[in-house]
């Protein structure tokens, strides 16, 4: 390893240099994975019936994305490259897992209401994206910070969806009733107000993901593909 | 070194599957003893919402020692195996549901538990059973009242039923049917679940699911193939 000995001494980066801030700022809009690069599209439309599941399965993502690009972005130097996304999925898988077990462990009932989609974390395209993309080629600081941005881009935009779908479609907010009582008729539903269940549907988030989007856009120009 | 070498590339393969496998038995060995306290909480949560008792994940424990008076154990012949505490608590009938489906056990060899709770005074029996759906296993409880006969309350619970279709075996709307209704008619198990008509007028059977239906026929078959198992149990005790 005499080759090593020639590195220059570079002056040390700042840990929140403007370079790394922007990998954390990046995702929650220029950058968003869910609205600007559509990743992750699946789970956003299975798990947002309730703002809780968003809240459970953002943190969920967040851990699995952070550890996952540090631990990539430490073994990157020494992945063999015809079985590098080998070794990704392998990563994911694992610590998916671990997530899973630990959930049924010790939040059963959220664990049984997010069931199959906690395992479909590791199909989550944002994670391998930003594994094949980033860690792979980036030293474990900057990972960590890609890896928080990114979770926090796509738990936000889960957070909000979750958060209207479960007032209009089940006039609650983490539970707890805001709109009166649907059986007893009281507060809006005296008034002849209705939880609309269509917005329970998958496909309804869809529609709720399109109008961010086209608030996005609408507010940053440079988003708009030009044609 | 050559990292693109083929050695190499095995090399790395391997250490990495020991280094993850040891980690994640690791991680599940030390977290199962969690797991299981959920899932018999769980469980003795679903045995109290057959006697509708409504119970938080906390409380379980103490409501069920509360309510729960006997276990009784009989096998397939309706004799008593065992009458001590927590024996039938311990049978995991869906284990042996599967073994038994599987060829592995003979059906004599199987257990079948009964709860006898007090609620209000009264005595109930709830009897676990399961069965299988459309898709996978389901399973449930149903609560008898005193006369051995008529049926208190139901909890279905299912692991990969449609939503909307098979998966409604679990809601209320399905389980509340149930109540009121008897499973024994002139001595014989007479219990259906039937396509529209069931309802209020027909005292020996309710409504399938719309939509649902291997499900449902999964529930009925549930339901009959169990209570004739305990016939003779039953037949005994009331005389």
């Amino acid at each position: 390893m005499a080759d090593t000995a020639v590195v220059e001494k570079k002056a040390k980066e700042p840990l929140f240099s403007k370079k790394n801030r922007q990998l954390m700022v990046d995702p929650l809009d220029d950058q968003n994975p869910i609205t600007v690069q559509v990743l992750g599209i699946c789970s956003a439309l299975a798990i947002t019936t309730q703002a809780m599941n968003a809240v459970v399965m953002t943190i969920s993502v967040m851990f699995v994305l952070m550890a996952g690009n540090v631990i990539v972005s430490l073994m990157r130097n020494g992945i063999p490259d015809r079985i590098r996304i080998i070794v990704q999925l392998v990563v994911v898988a694992s610590l998916v897992i671990l997530v899973d077990q630990v959930l049924k462990a010790f939040m059963y009932d959220v664990s049984k209401q997010l069931s199959v989609f906690v395992g479909l974390i590791i199909t989550n395209c944002i994670i391998m994206g930003r594994l094949e993309a980033f860690a792979l080629g980036n030293k474990p600081w900057p990972s960590l910070l890609d890896g928080f941005g990114n979770a926090v881009g796509y738990g936000a935009i889960l957070i909000i969806v979750g958060v209207f779908r479960e007032i209009l479609g089940s006039g609650k907010l983490f539970g707890i009733a805001l709109l009166g009582d649907a059986a007893e008729k009281t507060g809006l539903y005296g008034m002849g107000y209705m939880n609309n269940n269509l917005v329970i549907l998958p496909p309804m988030a869809l529609i709720f993901v399109g109008i961010i989007i086209w608030i996005q856009r609408a507010r940053n120009k440079s988003l708009i593909e030009a044609h | 070194m050559d990292k693109n070498s083929n050695g190499y590339t095995f090399g790395f393969a391997i250490v990495m599957v020991i280094v993850v496998g040891s980690l994640l038995s690791l991680a599940a060995v030390s977290l199962k003893p969690f797991q299981q306290e959920n899932i018999q909480k769980e469980k003795k949560q679903n045995i109290l919402a057959s006697i509708n008792v409504v119970t938080s994940r906390s409380e379980a424990d103490a409501l069920f020692s509360e309510y729960v008076k006997k276990q009784v154990v009989i096998n397939n012949q309706g004799e008593v195996v065992s009458e001590e505490d927590g024996s039938a608590f311990g049978i995991d009938v869906k284990k042996e549901y599967k073994e038994w489906k599987a060829g592995a056990r003979e059906e004599s060899k199987l257990n079948f538990p009964l709860f006898v709770c007090n609620k209000d005074g009264e005595d109930y029996y709830v009897v676990p059973m399961v069965g299988t759906g459309l898709w996978g296993p389901i399973w449930g409880f149903v609560s008898l009242k005193g006369d051995l006969n008529t049926i208190f309350g139901a909890n279905f619970d299912h692991k990969t039923e449609t939503p909307g279709l098979g998966a409604e075996i679990k809601e209320s709307i399905f389980e509340e049917q149930f109540s009121g209704d008897q499973i024994y008619a002139n001595g014989e198990v007479a219990f259906v679940i039937m396509k529209g008509g069931g309802g209020s007028d027909n005292p020996n059977g309710v409504d399938g699911i719309t939509g649902g239906t291997i499900t449902s026929k999964g529930v009925e078959e549930m339901l009959q193939r169990t209570f004739e198992v305990y016939k003779p149990y039953f037949e005994k005790i009331k005389s």
